[in-house]
């Protein structure tokens, strides 16, 4: 048979027609590129452990995948980076505090049984990384929830359990939170840079909005769901968040503090497991921010964006069957 | 109907293995599988509502097969429902009696069985064709399978959750709290489900079955 050039081939295929040089696997290492500054910040504040915790989770997730892909015999596709990303979101989503063992269930349960169970990339039906956290919070709640106070010094010796700024404003109000940090300004400063006790790559917005700056100018991810994910989380936690009344609460507090940050622009996002359809993308992220400000003002959990995004991952398919856009001149189908 | 073979040629012990292997209730055929998580967090538990089961299964299929004849096929179910409630409240109160301090734990259960999918689904698939003696080896060996998948998966469970097994401590700690909670009831009969498939198709040839292959 001869070699037709790729130019000549005349391939008859669904649409997308047209090809664009993006792999996946060149996807996958961007994004994790985009990660580079929140895990910088993370390494400054957490020191040694920050690198630790993530390199387990790295390491976890290569392994898993390859375990699962070589048990189902398939290709061994641990080079692509997905894996990859899935350790390094997991690590950013822990705290720097956790034993050694909770970075490798944790990564086993994102990728294994998370990803490969469900027939690989492109299959699952939840964000791994996110699953993966959920299953060690729920099984680890001590571990998981213990935060230390950032200490830029190096090794981090005189670091001291604190609590998070929303687990201190769900415990004790606002007040409370202002008489920690200071004034409001420095409030805000330290909550924008980072000076704060989290998981270790959700501290810093600013270092995460570099990240996110980076991927929306490569167009790697649009403003349909971060945009409406954090307006919704913003403009419920003003209306609901105050104990004097409505219209009383700390929007900016709520927008800079937990992971919203890191689950808007990089979890939310997910191709996999987010709406293809932008209106689709915009509910999406109105719901996951109507179900973060909910957690976090009504429910038992300070931070609600993890099971907020889980939640919403489970309805992307319904979003997408019922928005597609109907095909020229085809009737509506009955029923619908 | 793979059930009406000719009947004198198939040996009992066939059946039996059948029912529990081939046909695990749990982990082939899918169904049952409220008991199978809610039970199942400790092997104790299991194992008592897996021999109130055994009782009733067996008890069932052999009433249903003997009364084969009179059963009018129209209104068959309602009357499987009739006898199957029949010997749960006979296994309920024979408990009540003689065994009090497993029945405060598990008697909710028991009256439960009435709704069970896998004693229903014995009844119509393979009592209501067959003679009592069949009848009594598939209702034994369908039992017994969910038995041993009761017990597998409480194992599992039990230990990974508490770090015990019958009540005995193992382990010192409490490694993976989520296996108690309905959550860890659902990942262990998954994947055991998953690794019993790859064994059969890694080992038996088999096809794997289970999710949409079990009715």
């Amino acid at each position: 048979m001869a070699v037709a050039k790729k130019e000549q081939e005349l391939i008859v295929s669904v649409s997308p027609h047209i090809r664009s040089e993006e792999s996946t696997s060149r996807i996958m290492w961007t994004v994790t590129l985009s990660l580079l500054p929140a895990f910088a910040m993370a390494v400054y504040y957490f020191g040694p452990r920050a690198v630790y915790v993530t390199a387990l989770c790295i390491v976890g997730s290569l392994f898993s995948e390859w375990l699962v892909q070589r048990m189902a015999g398939k290709e061994i596709t641990i080079k692509d980076g997905s894996a990859f990303l899935t350790g390094v979101l997991l690590g950013l989503n822990m705290p720097s505090s956790v034993p050694f063992y909770i970075p490798l269930v944790a990564s086993f349960v994102a990728v294994a049984i998370t990803k490969q169970l469900f027939g690989g990339l492109g299959y699952n039906i939840f964000n791994p990384a996110l699953i993966g956290r959920a299953f060690a919070l729920i099984t680890w709640p001590r571990a998981m929830t213990t935060w230390f106070t950032p200490t830029a010094a190096f090794m981090g010796m005189d670091a001291t359990t604190t609590a998070t700024p929303l687990g201190i404003m769900k415990e004790e109000g606002v007040q409370k939170l202002l008489e920690v940090f200071g004034d409001k300004m420095t409030l805000y400063t330290k909550l924008l840079i980072g000076y704060r006790a989290g998981s270790l790559g959700e501290t810093s917005v600013i270092a995460l909005l570099i990240g996110a700056a980076f991927l929306l100018y490569k167009r790697y991810i649009s403003w349909h769901i971060p945009v409406s994910f954090l307006a919704t989380v913003g403009v419920l936690t003003w209306i609901f968040g105050g104990k004097e009344g409505l219209f009383t609460g700390d929007p900016i507090v709520h927008l800079l503090s937990g992971g919203l940050m890191l689950g808007a622009w990089f979890m939310a996002t997910d191709y996999v497991t987010c709406p293809s359809v932008k209106k689709g993308q915009i509910i999406f992220g109105i719901g996951c921010g109507f179900l973060t400000a909910l957690i976090r003002l009504k429910a038992g959990y300070p931070e609600g964006v993890m099971f907020a995004i889980l939640l919403m991952n489970c309805f992307t398919p319904l979003i997408d069957r019922n928005l597609k856009s109907r095909v020229f001149g085809a009737r509506k189908e009955a029923g619908k | 109907m793979e059930h009406q073979l000719p009947e004198e040629k198939v040996s009992y012990l066939k059946i039996l293995k059948t029912a529990i292997f081939k046909e695990n209730v749990i982990f082939r055929l899918v169904i049952s599988l409220c008991p199978s998580i809610a039970v199942t967090n400790s092997v104790r538990n299991g194992f008592l509502l897996g021999i109130a089961v055994v009782f009733v299964q067996v008890m069932v299929n052999v009433t249903v097969a003997a009364l084969r004849r009179f059963i009018h096929p129209r209104i068959r179910i309602p009357i499987f429902m009739l006898i199957i409630s029949g010997w749960v409240t006979i296994v309920d109160m024979i408990m009540a009696a003689y065994a009090r301090a497993a029945y405060k734990e598990i008697g909710l259960y028991i009256q439960i069985i009435v709704a069970f999918a896998s004693i229903l689904a014995r009844a119509e698939m393979f009592a209501s064709k067959n003679k009592v003696l069949p009848s009594f080896f598939d209702g034994l060996g369908s039992s017994l399978g969910f038995l041993g998948a009761l017990v597998t998966i409480s194992f599992f469970r039990e230990l990974l959750g508490k770090g015990t097994l019958l009540g005995h401590t193992i382990v010192n700690a409490k490694p993976l709290l989520i296996m108690v909670m309905p959550t860890g009831g659902f990942l262990v009969v998954g994947l055991l489900m998953g690794f019993f498939n790859w064994i059969d198709m890694r080992f038996y040839g088999g096809k794997g079955a289970g999710g949409a292959g079990g009715h």
